[in-house]
């Protein structure tokens, strides 16, 4: 072994004890500093005859390669370590809970009136709004109920004090007429008025309180008016709407005789899912029917000409039922502990 | 309406079960809310005779009793019964019998055999009567199964009638029905007239004669009111829900339930000269059955004689011209009122009965005489007595009338979406005994007197619709025009809106738009409130203006449930009187944004300190809500809030809400715990947008510069930055306050205010030189207009 194979040698074996980045510098020095060992060498070539010297150089150089490799080597083994014992000093408890604000959520009645809007705009429907104390004219007259009609009784009605001709409304209905008068006052002037496309969700009030009613309540209310609007699109929009809200097949769908002054023919429909806890009950959702000639012409609109179908269901009911939710004053109490399941 | 089963099959018997039946009437429009069973179920109950009836030896209570069941033997049982004695006719169940939840077998009581168990009503599902042992009539006969003598296979319909469908508030009417439904006959009672015995009449007149067309009346003298009603009227009546009273009461109920005609019965030696229907007077008084006076308002429709008024028309008879158990003479009336006479009234005082409710949906005016003779022949065949001559006072121009009705076939195709033929259509509507003409292209409908609710053609459409079954027709998908909906993007959705707020970790709830009055007054200063006429309860009997009490509420409820940390939002009405409001008119009711928090601004968790959330949390979360839109905030009072910690909220210069901490007085009274901060915003800011406008971005450096302002704490912010904003030359694009600092180098009555200026041009690169000056503009103008100092 010459001296060159030592020098490689040995310098490997100091850059192997180094410790760490200063050491490795020290010992860095000690070969290819100034006053290091090939340094050294290279300037003893001076001393060697010409046509030795390109031999001898070669040598050195290839030594000085291989220490420099070495170095480099060990520079990255160290900065390897060193990256290593930081991230293992790093090292987190990734079991630990996430910290930050949490989540609120919607109220599960929300989250069905959200849903009902979604699905109806699907097919064209717009949203309207009424106001809630409403005329004693439109949440009664103007829905061929007029004073002294036996259907007044059906819904017990908030009024207020020292007012005669307003009240709370009692269904969101008065809102179809509204939404008919703001269309004709738009439209009236053209040869084909547009069709009145609309469903109307709202709180609505009646005098009544125990588990299965609430002096205030939802509604959602629907009205579609066209030149050829019929009994059988009105089951046609229910059955498809009802079938997407619960998400199945899974469901009878009945529509059944029955009395609204503001609408002819009416019916109340039914639901009853064919599996689960509810199997096979009739559970009453909504009222509907064809619109009332008389709500028609209170709204500005020929019966003769155009034809209308109304429907009002309760979106309540629907929460209950497409979560199984059974007492309904839990929707109106605010606690949270059953509200912050809805999120 | 809520009748017996067997009675209906009286009439018309159709070949179905009971559920069958109840689906029928259901699909019909007569929904069936309830079918009840008339008793238990159970077998092998028979009439027993009790022969006789010893003390047991070994029990106090128990008797020892023979008792003859038809057998042939006498059977011994023991029984506990305290009423249980010799010669009594009970029920008894024999060994084998099974009775509701089990069977009855030989047993030994104490010692003693006993061979069967006597029982109460209760224990044959009956009633809940359970005191004593269920007596049955002296004259039932011996061994007859238990279920025959009661009629117990049986069940009573309970209806929910429509007020439209007045004609089916009977049996005959329900049955009439049925048999349309089903072309089936219908058997009616036996309405033969009455042969008059006597001559005895008395005289009827009509001063009212819209309100009341047609009046029918008898004497009817010699009657024994005490007679007894018989077994299969009581057990009609009972399960028809109407108590059994006295013979001629009951027969009078009896007619109105099965005919549908209500009757009334005066004792005839109690009226004075002519009986009148007219219109009541002022100042006129009635007692009435039900032991109350009213004082009537003049235009109520009374029956009345020479002396007095009688009763209330069609609504409640008097308790002084009333028949009672001495009555030997009587006066029966059978009258028709117009419904319009009737509506209402009875709501207005405050009461109905079983014939105002079908007085004022409206009573077949062919009925009255018919019933009168029914009546009639029931009381003859029950009570006794002789009829005299039926005398009937009619203003046949005031009947109502039954104009034919056009129906357009093509009409009620096109309504009902279905195809069905003209000569079906007449057929259907021949079914329920409307009379159908054919005329050119369309029919002319004429309803019988007890349809009510045929007057337009619709109304014969919805009949079309009905006969021919709902189900029947079909549910197509709908065609439309297909336009799409407007999507402005100046608008946000509710719902996205309330998403944001969710986000943030508000919980939505919904609480009652009425509140009581005491929270109205206190969270909002409101003394003069909107007041409900009939609440539900008396902490609910004022329209909210604010849904600040509401939230307040929810936090207590849930403060009780140990759930400290609330955060909630509710967006919903509030209404406050307006002498502008509108759309009803001198009501405004706008849709608002209420949240409150309270207690931790951050769930309990390691690694951040607890602190309670405070006014500027909410602030944030609002300026959040309505970013990009930049709100605006002064210092403002509020009934509700702390006076040092609240602001009114404006957004594009209009006051929008207000924010704040709930005044430390509410929380004490209110025991709210740590003070919640609320805030309340009006949702049509909420909902507007600004569509974003472009401007271009510089790609030139930017120049940053901070700068503290020391000014007096009664500095407010806002005022000082807009005032910086304003003064700033074009380089600067924005000032940030980032620190506010009170202590140690500044005094104790002064605030330190740091601001970032950033300063950029579009073109070039900034020279010192000019962003000093900016700078020194700024200070220059914090000194002239707010004392302010710049921090060395």
């Amino acid at each position: 072994m010459n001296d060159l194979d030592s020098l490689v040698a040995q310098a490997s074996a100091d850059f192997a004890n180094a410790a760490d980045a200063a050491q490795l510098d020290v010992a860095k020095s000690r070969y290819l500093g100034k006053g290091g060992a090939i340094t050294l060498q290279m300037k003893t070539l001076g001393q060697l005859a010409p046509d030795e010297r390109r031999a001898a150089g070669a040598r050195i150089n290839a030594a000085k390669d291989l220490i420099e490799a070495a170095l480099d080597a060990r520079r990255e083994a160290i900065r390897d370590a060193a990256l290593a014992r930081q991230l293992s000093a790093e090292a987190l408890d990734v079991t630990l809970p996430g910290r930050g604000m949490g989540k609120g959520g919607l109220h599960p009645v929300s989250r069905t009136l959200e849903r009902i809007e979604a699905l109806f705009r699907s097919i064209g429907f717009e949203v309207a709004d009424g106001p809630e104390i409403e005329t004693d004219f439109l949440n009664f007259t103007a829905l061929n109920t007029p004073e002294n009609h036996p259907a007044r009784s059906m819904h017990d009605t908030f009024y207020l004090e020292g007012a005669e001709d307003v009240l709370l409304r009692t269904h969101t209905s008065p809102v179809q007429v509204r939404t008919m008068l703001d269309h004709v006052a738009r439209y009236g002037d053209r040869e084909h008025m547009p069709e009145i496309r609309v469903i109307i969700p709202g709180r609505v009030y009646r005098v009544d309180s125990d588990a299965t009613h609430s002096p205030m309540f939802h509604q959602v209310e629907g009205l579609w008016v066209g030149e050829s609007i019929s009994f059988a699109d009105l089951k046609g929009v229910i059955a498809d709407f009802l079938r997407k809200f619960f998400e199945t097949d899974d469901l009878q769908v009945r529509f059944r005789p029955s009395f609204f002054p503001f609408t002819e023919p009416s019916a109340e429909i039914d639901v009853a899912f064919m599996h689960g806890e509810m199997k096979g009950r009739w559970l009453e959702i909504a009222g509907c029917g064809m619109v009332h000639p008389n709500v028609l012409r209170h709204g500005g609109i020929d019966p003769e000409r155009y034809t209308g179908f109304a429907f009002g269901m309760g979106p309540d009911r629907l929460t209950m039922l497409r979560y199984g939710i059974n007492d309904l004053r839990l929707f109106f109490e605010g606690d949270l502990r059953f509200l912050g399941q809805f999120r | 309406m809520q009748f017996s089963e067997q009675w209906l099959r009286h009439f018309v018997d159709p070949r179905m079960d009971s559920e069958a039946l109840g689906q029928l009437l259901t699909m019909a429009g007569l929904e069936v809310e309830e079918m009840n069973a008339v008793g238990g179920v159970f077998t092998s109950v028979v009439v027993g005779h009790i022969l006789s009836t010893e003390k047991h030896p070994d029990a106090d209570r128990l008797k020892v009793c023979q008792v003859d069941a038809g057998l042939d033997a006498p059977l011994q049982i023991v029984c506990g019964a305290p009423n249980a004695e010799a010669g009594m006719k009970v029920p008894c169940a024999v060994v084998g019998a099974q009775l509701p939840g089990f069977e009855i077998k030989k047993a030994k009581l104490r010692g003693v055999a006993s061979h069967g168990m006597l029982c109460s009503a209760r224990e044959l599902g009956l009633s809940d009567e359970h005191a004593g042992l269920h007596v049955l009539p002296a004259d039932a006969p011996v061994g007859q199964d238990v279920r025959t003598l009661l009629g117990l296979d049986d069940t009573v319909f309970v209806i929910k009638l429509t007020p439209n469908r007045a004609d089916c508030l009977s049996l005959v009417g329900v049955a009439r029905e049925v048999a349309a439904l089903l072309d089936l006959p219908l058997n009616l009672p036996d309405l033969t007239p009455v042969v008059p015995a006597i001559d005895d009449i008395r005289p009827i007149v009509l001063d009212a004669p819209a309100a009341c067309p047609r009046f029918c009346g008898r004497v009817i003298r010699g009657v024994d009111a005490r007679a007894k009603t018989p077994e299969w009227m009581v057990r009609r009546l009972e399960r028809s829900g109407i108590r059994a009273i006295s013979a001629l009461v009951d027969i009078t109920n009896y007619v109105m339930l099965e005919l549908g005609q209500p009757l009334h019965a005066y004792d005839n030696d109690r009226l004075d000269g002519t009986v009148r229907a007219r219109l009541a007077q002022p100042g006129e008084q009635l007692l009435l059955l039900n032991e109350q006076t009213i004082d009537l308002d003049a235009g109520t429709l009374v029956i009345a004689d020479d002396a007095r008024v009688l009763g209330m028309a069609g609504i409640m008879g008097g308790e002084e011209s009333g028949i009672s158990l001495d009555t030997r003479d009587m006066f029966l009336e059978a009258a028709f009122f117009a419904p319009e006479a009737i509506a209402g009234r009875a709501r207005e005082y405050g009461f109905g009965s079983d014939a105002s409710h079908r007085f004022e949906r409206g009573v077949d005016f062919d009925l009255s005489p018919k019933a009168l003779e029914r009546a009639t022949a029931l009381i003859l065949e029950i009570c006794g007595g002789q009829a005299g001559p039926a005398v009937q006072a009619e203003s046949a121009e005031h009947l109502p009338a039954r104009p034919a009705v056009t129906l357009r076939p093509a009409r009620a195709r096109r309504v009902l979406g279905i195809d069905l033929s003209d000569e079906a259509m007449a057929n259907l509507l021949a079914r329920v005994h409307l009379d159908v003409e054919r005329d050119g292209d369309t029919f002319r409908v004429t309803p019988p007197s007890y349809r009510f609710d045929i007057e337009i053609e619709e109304d014969l459409v919805e009949e079309l619709a009905r006969l021919h079954g709902y189900d029947n027709i079909p549910a197509p998908a709908p065609t439309g025009h297909l336009a799409m909906l407007d999507r402005p993007e100046d608008r946000r959705d509710l719902w996205q809106v309330k998403r944001m707020v969710a986000d943030r970790e508000y919980q939505e709830v919904v609480t009652y738009a009425f509140i009581e009055e005491a929270w109205e007054r206190d969270f909002c200063g409101n003394t003069q409130p909107i007041r409900l006429a009939n609440p539900i309860a008396s902490q609910m009997n004022v329209m909210r203006s604010s849904l600040i009490p509401g939230l307040i509420g929810t936090l207590l409820t849930n403060r009780k449930r140990q759930n400290p940390r609330v955060r909630i939002f509710e967006t919903g009405r509030c209404f406050r009187i307006d002498p502008a409001g509108q759309p009803v008119a001198g009501y405004d009711q706008p849709v608002r944004l209420g949240l409150l928090a309270a207690s931790g601004v951050a769930p309990e968790q390691w690694g951040v300190a607890q602190r309670n959330v405070d006014f500027y949390d909410l602030k944030g979360d609002l300026e959040a809500l309505f970013a990009p839109r930049v709100l605006s905030f002064e210092a403002a009072e509020h009934p509700a809030l702390h006076p040092g910690r609240s602001a009114r909220i404006l957004c594009e210069g209009r006051a929008i809400g207000f924010l704040g901490e709930i005044h430390p007085k509410w929380v004490q009274n209110y025991e709210l715990g740590t003070a919640p901060v609320v805030c309340e915003v009006d949702t049509q800011a909420l909902l507007a947008a600004d569509l974003p406008v472009y401007s271009a971005i510089s790609r030139q450096p930017a120049v940053v510069r901070d700068m503290a302002l020391v000014v007096a704490n009664s500095v407010a912010a806002m005022p000082l930055m807009a005032a910086l904003k304003q003064a700033a030359p074009a380089i600067v694009r924005d000032v940030q306050l980032f620190d506010v600092y009170q202590g140690k180098g500044v005094d104790p009555d002064k605030k330190s205010l740091a601001f970032r200026v950033l300063m950029q041009d579009t073109q070039r690169t900034l020279e010192d030189a000019e962003v000093d000056a900016a700078v020194a503009a700024l200070v220059q103008c914090a000194q002239a207009q707010f004392n302010a100092a710049l921090r060395g």
